[in-house]
């Protein structure tokens, strides 16, 4: 399997002939449940000892594919769909924190993921600490003995940030604790995190991953590297557990373990599960994940381009760039691109980014990225609204930045509609 | 991939072709992984003998349990070590000494068992040896079952597994 091309893999990777008839794509398995053999059966499913299909909360035959597609380009040892990106975050948290406990996360983060660890985490005593995704030491600074995880994401949202991957994955081991890494903006196309010494990725496959802004998704992918024993503090993976007649779930499953544990504890309990519609839809984009990432960053880096030398426009914030601050970030992280969402400011500030906003024919004014079709937001009040002023700026989204997510259209057709929507 | 890398043919192999195993370390404890895989396998139609000297006369899951290698009869195509690294030493040798005895070909070393030594002795004897592997996880594997887990199984496969390979079948069950 290492021998296969990411290509390949995208088209390939889960899928087999649908043995009942043949069928050679992925069969949409539209069912709540499935018949068991015989009572025996039935109960050696539920108690995880034999693999098999229950019920599409725990396990679908379609999201499985998608499930194994992903953990494939990622190169992971397997993978736990959910509803959304918001969903899979959920869950990873759920079997990893306990009420009391920290993680430390990087200030340049979806402002949505800012609202999860802020608000509804809280709410769980789980504790948010911090940093900066460019700075590793701001990481060190932040541990203490309630630390679980740390959590970043690896271009981050909205600028485009590239974060020192490989830093803060030897800060997160030094502190024996797993590093999850948002890989939604770059895709294992661009950056693959487990090479870089993450132990667990989160995708919102609502984006690059489906591609079509179709379907909301969300994809944990578990890279079976971190020793949930050594520290003794993750209780939900290393002890007996009750409602499974004490199999302790580190020791039954291994290397795959964390999303067993996910999928039979906190999917079961929560319940985000992922249509089997969707993950049709999420696959069937994915096969062109490569060509789609190839175009999305070619257009991205002409449009930064051609923005930066319009006299119109105050700064543009893309690491493609050369003579940007993380140029150097993305040649060593993600040197096939630098991905497709950035940012950047007019001359005229608030208002004139506001009037291009309403302006624009081609782009689209939504709330998302990663689409076939270019997008344009002003994140301040909206993506990032709910933020603090302080926070806004931190993650990148103040008063007067626009985001931009380039899709695949002809660039001549993305810069024109730019231009005209900058006329005066 | 995990170490030592075997090609999924000779994985494949070994799990069509044998038909008995000895699982030394078996435990009638259902939560441990032992008995996970003894149920797994026991439900695929291999044959189990499990052997642990301290459910030696009683049984595991209906079957007969031994004390050790030696005291057990032909058949024996493989046996599937459950204790740690270090005892699988001496359990290597023990089967060994009885293969020609009870006609073992493979010696197979559970999760996070390795002995590179005993697989030394092992292979010399012409035995083949499997080591840092669960034969449950790996049948799932190849047979396409633990991807409903999302297990990435590390296999592309473009042929359609048989179910009802020449259109439907009044057999049931």
């Amino acid at each position: 399997m290492a021998d296969y091309g990411f290509h390949t893999l995208a088209v390939h990777a889960g899928a087999q002939p649908d043995p009942a008839t043949g069928a050679r794509t992925t069969p949409i398995y539209q069912t709540s449940a499935f018949v068991f053999e015989d009572a025996d059966q039935a109960a050696a499913l539920f108690n995880l000892q034999v693999f098999g299909n229950i019920y599409s909360r725990l396990m679908n035959p379609t999201v499985a594919v998608l499930e194994e597609r992903v953990a494939a380009l990622e190169g992971g040892t397997a993978g736990l769909a959910a509803s959304s990106g918001h969903a899979a975050q959920h869950l990873v948290f759920h079997t990893i924190m306990e009420p009391g406990a920290e993680f430390i996360a990087a200030r340049q983060l979806y402002g949505g993921s800012v609202n999860q660890f802020n608000q509804s985490f809280k709410k769980y005593d789980w504790h948010a600490r911090w940093a900066d995704a460019t700075d590793p030491d701001s990481f060190k600074r932040q541990v203490t003995d309630k630390t679980r995880a740390i959590f970043c994401e690896s271009i981050a949202n909205p600028g485009g940030v590239i974060s020192d991957l490989e830093g803060i994955a030897r800060v997160a081991e030094d502190a024996g604790v797993p590093l999850i890494v948002d890989n939604t903006l770059a895709t294992p196309y661009l950056i693959r995190p487990f090479e870089w010494g993450a132990n667990i990725i989160v995708h919102s496959a609502t984006k690059f991953l489906g591609g079509h802004g179709n379907s909301l998704a969300g994809v944990i992918v578990e890279g079976g590297t971190f020793d949930w024993s050594k520290s003794g503090k993750y209780t939900t993976m290393i002890e007996e557990n009750v409602s499974y007649h004490g199999i302790r779930f580190y020791e039954t499953f291994g290397d795959f373990a964390f999303c067993v544990a996910a999928r039979t504890l906190a999917l079961r309990d929560l319940g985000p599960c992922l249509a089997p519609q969707n993950a049709f839809l999420v696959l069937t984009g994915i096969e062109t994940l490569p060509l789609r990432m190839r175009r999305h960053c070619d257009n991205a880096l002409a449009v930064a381009r051609w923005l930066k030398a319009d006299p119109r426009v105050a700064w543009v914030n893309y690491s493609g760039l050369e003579d940007h601050p993380l140029h150097a970030a993305h040649k060593k992280y993600c040197p096939k691109g630098a991905g497709a969402v950035f940012t950047f400011g007019l001359k005229g500030g608030y208002e004139a980014g506001m009037k291009m906003v309403n302006s624009v024919r081609i782009f689209s004014h939504l709330a998302n990225i990663g689409d076939t079709r270019s997008l344009v937001i002003h994140p301040a009040s909206t993506t990032h609204r709910q933020l603090s002023d302080e926070d806004r700026v931190k993650a990148g989204a103040g008063a007067e930045v626009v985001r931009l997510s380039i899709g695949i259209e002809d660039v001549a057709d993305l810069i024109a509609d730019l231009d005209q929507a900058m006329a005066d | 991939m995990p170490y030592p890398n075997y090609p999924d043919a000779l994985i494949a192999r070994i799990l069509r072709s044998v038909k008995t195993i000895a699982m030394v370390g078996a435990s009638p404890n259902e939560s441990r992984p032992s008995y996970f895989a003894m149920k797994y396998l026991l439900d695929k139609g291999f044959k189990i003998i499990p052997v642990n000297p301290g459910q030696a006369g009683g049984e595991i899951l209906g079957q007969r349990a031994y004390a050790r290698v030696s005291d057990l009869q032909a058949p024996v195509d493989m046996v599937d070590i459950f204790r740690n690294s270090e005892a699988a030493g001496a359990i290597t040798d023990e089967v060994i000494a009885n293969k020609d005895r009870l006609g073992v070909k493979v010696l197979w070393m559970q999760l996070s068992v390795i002995n590179e030594d005993a697989a030394k002795r092992a292979d010399a004897a012409g035995l083949t040896v499997i080591m840092n592997r669960c034969p449950k996880i790996e049948y799932g594997r190849l047979s396409g079952e633990i991807g409903w887990y999302g297990v990435n199984r590390r296999v592309i496969d473009n042929r359609k597994h048989a179910a009802f390979n020449k259109g439907g079948s009044l057999a049931r069950g």
